[in-house]
């Protein structure tokens, strides 16, 4: 599997590099004093819609996360924790939380396990701070009929009163997290990328919002905020990082991460953790001892549009046709 | 210093004009007024105002974008036998092809603007300052190449109207090299635009290796159309010299490109139809609607019978010359072309989506205005420039002391 190999430590400044981040933070740092000057803090808040003229323009002229440097991003968590504070009125923490050393990480579904509660979609909304007027959902689960895996007579709307319904099994899609990912090739800034240990993520500051990334995805995988996400106080999640599911604006695109605020420190994701049968594993492809490579060696396991060739890390399985030696 | 007072003399020149001249550009500026105000409120309120959604994420705006590099591109079919065929009735008249590409490039890249989530984020895309995924993201190619085109058919209109401006002859040899390169640019910022979609396994409507040449022949009608329809509107309002032999040619051109385009389609249609398979989803929907939605079934067929009127009026000789029926061909194949390669190729590459999902896409009113207003500024700026290069043209802006009594017509044109 190949590993891009972006800096744990970031690089040394170098030529031209350095010329940038000076005239940013000169820009930054003029446009600051200048507000200071002209105006008290607290009138400067009125005029910048309740933000400082030091974040708006220390927000603007933010640099793209790979190649900030550790003040850079530390200032970056510190503007973000201030904004979400200003916005829903709840202390959040933010982190930059690094990938795990050896280690990339995939996922297997049980399909036969799976009776389309939707609660993985349910978890992931609150775990990943999802607007909740926008209805953004990064997992999509699809009532098939039984004998077909033809995807344009699948329903995914589906809303009968109880669910398995007689003759229909249930399909749930979400990123899988491409090993040559063609949103990644799309993006016109490198506002997304495949980080060490195999996830895409975006940077929602970076990000243009040009929906390229959308159009090039086999997957539906990727959702714009075509309004401002809105989320009641009382029901943000206050542990985030940069990459994940730290609030996000309005005009950007976001999708599934496999919760890298929570995989990144050893915890399941949190559409794993609430399955109520089982039907999701979750794992270190780099462990030969894991549950998810004994699935891939054991069962009889497919991926979606394999034929793309986009190598994706998300593999389905089932119980009734154990591989045959 | 002449380089200054060209400036300066031609901006001046823009200011005298007929009462007509005024008006004109009045309701234009009015138009694109009214498109900034629908564009406040998309900046207000995010592109929720529009008609997109995370289903077909792309609509109006890439429409028109994609339509319009077709007309930029198209300026070529004139500077290809201006300046390597050196026939002089089309050099009289390529300034103004030229002006039309630079109109068609801005209004492009404001349609991609107006498309942006983030808007202030746009500087992202400079290389060094912002970061661009070159070569990797076919987005960001067309970033280079707009650009580069842009700036090609601002340097050389304004070199040959500066010297024409200080009297003299340009100097093939100072402008050959450049019109080289934008002849190859032209091709390369339509071909380049029809990969952005074709690059996509995700999109089979789109993934065809068909594409590109679609793009080039319809680009090829759409364009000449427009600038036939151009040409007689400036012989009527100005002094400025339009032979026939010009129209003429842009005219078979439009014939031959319109007869292949046409062509291409019923390729498509045969491929995805004999043996249907998933990847006729788009299509299907496209001209007989899908789950019984048609949305897009009535653009589609109207687009079919005008591109089959206008190309039965071009092809028999008596009605492509007679200027009313050729009008009328013009008028039908550029509307014809504009909804065959903006609403007819862009939207339908996301019904269904590759989900299968079956969820269709109508324009709001603020997404007609902000592009109506777009459309105006583009007609603007179009006006503006011809109407500075036919001052020059005709002599009447001019270094002072002038070579020659102004009103005489050029060199070129009078040969």
């Amino acid at each position: 599997m190949e590993q891009p190999q972006p800096d744990p430590e970031k690089p040394a400044e170098k030529g031209f590099d350095q010329y940038r981040r000076k005239f940013m933070a000169g820009l930054v740092t003029a446009g600051a004093v200048t507000g200071a000057a002209a105006t008290g803090a607290g009138a400067a808040r009125a005029a910048w819609g309740g933000s400082t003229l030091q974040d708006v323009l220390g927000g603007f002229f933010q640099d793209n996360y790979q190649r900030m440097s550790r003040d850079e991003i530390d200032s970056a968590l510190a503007r973000i924790e201030r904004k979400a504070q200003r916005k829903f009125g709840v202390a959040i923490h933010c982190e930059d939380t690094p990938p795990l050393p050896n280690t990339v990480f995939g996922y297997a579904l049980n399909i036969s396990k799976c009776q389309g509660y939707r609660d993985c979609v349910d978890a992931c909304v609150k775990e990943n701070n999802l607007g909740r007027d926008s209805q953004v959902q990064y997992i999509r689960v699809l009532e098939m009929a039984k004998g077909s895996m033809d995807l344009e007579k699948s329903d995914h709307y589906y809303d009968p009163k109880d669910v398995p319904v007689d003759g229909k099994f249930y399909l749930p899609v979400q990123c899988m997290q491409c090993d040559d990912a063609p949103c990644v090739k799309a993006c016109p800034v490198n506002a997304t990328w495949q980080e060490p240990d195999g996830i895409v993520v975006i940077d929602y500051d970076w990000c243009i919002g040009c929906r390229y990334c959308m159009t090039a995805c086999p997957y539906q995988a990727r959702h714009f905020n075509w309004t401002e996400p809105v989320i009641p106080a009382a029901e943000i999640n206050p542990n985030t990082n940069y990459l994940g599911n730290r609030p996000r604006p309005k005009g950007v695109v976001e999708k599934c991460h496999f919760c890298t605020q929570r995989t990144r420190k050893g915890q399941q994701p949190a559409c794993q953790e609430a399955c109520p049968t089982g039907a999701r594993v979750f794992g270190n492809l780099l462990d030969p001892n894991s549950e998810i490579r004994y699935i891939l060696a054991n069962k009889s396991v497919f991926r979606l549009k394999e034929e793309l060739g986009t190598e994706p890390k998300f593999w389905y399985y089932t119980d009734d046709l154990p591989a045959q030696s | 210093m002449t380089l200054i007072r060209f400036f300066t003399d031609s901006l001046r020149g823009l200011l005298r004009g007929s009462r007509a001249y005024w008006i004109w550009l009045g309701v234009l500026a009015l138009v694109f007024c009214v498109g900034l105000w629908a564009y406040s409120l998309q900046l207000r309120h995010g592109l929720v105002v529009t008609g997109m959604s995370d289903q077909v994420s792309w609509g109006f705006y890439i429409s028109n974008f994609a339509f319009l590099v077709g007309i930029a591109a198209a300026a070529v079919l004139l500077v290809i036998p201006a300046y390597i065929f050196h026939r002089v009735d089309v050099k009289a008249v390529v300034q103004i092809g030229e002006g039309l590409a630079v109109a068609a490039v801005i209004c492009a890249m404001m349609f991609v603007l107006a498309d942006l989530g983030r808007p202030e984020r746009a500087w992202h895309l400079i290389p060094f300052i912002g970061r661009m995924n070159w070569p990797t993201s076919l987005l960001a190619w067309d970033v280079v190449v707009l650009n580069g085109y842009l700036a090609l058919n601002l340097a050389l209109p304004m070199y040959v109207l500066y010297c024409r401006y200080c009297g003299r002859e340009p100097s093939l040899k100072h402008y050959f090299p450049v019109v080289v390169l934008a002849m190859f640019w032209a091709v390369s910022i339509h071909t380049v635009t029809a990969f952005l979609f074709s690059a996509n396994s995700a999109r089979p409507f789109w993934n065809t290796a068909l594409l590109g040449p679609r793009f080039i022949a319809s680009a090829f009608v759409s364009g000449p159309a427009l600038i036939i329809v151009i040409l007689q509107v400036i012989r009527r309002v100005t002094a400025y010299p339009v032979q026939q032999s010009v129209i003429d040619m842009l005219a078979l051109i439009m014939t031959v490109a319109l007869q292949i385009s046409l062509f291409f389609i019923i390729a498509e249609l045969f491929t995805d139809f004999y043996n249907e398979s998933a990847h006729a989803g788009s299509i299907r929907y496209l001209f007989f609607g899908l789950d019984g939605l048609t949305g897009l079934r009535t653009w589609i067929w109207s687009a079919v019978a005008m591109n089959v009127v206008a190309v039965v009026l071009l092809s028999v000789h008596s009605t492509r010359r007679a200027p009313v029926t050729l009008n009328i061909a013009c008028a039908l194949a550029f509307v014809g072309i504009w909804i065959e390669k903006g609403m007819g190729l862009v939207v339908p590459g996301f019904i269904p989506t590759p989900l299968g999902e079956v969820f269709e896409y109508t324009p709001t009113a603020v997404e007609l205005l902000v592009s109506l207003g777009i459309w105006a500024f583009g007609a603007m700026v179009f006006t503006l420039l011809a109407k500075a290069s036919i001052a020059i043209e005709l002599g009447h802006v001019r270094a002072a002391p002038a070579k020659q009594p102004a009103g005489k017509p050029l060199p070129g044109a009078a040969a």
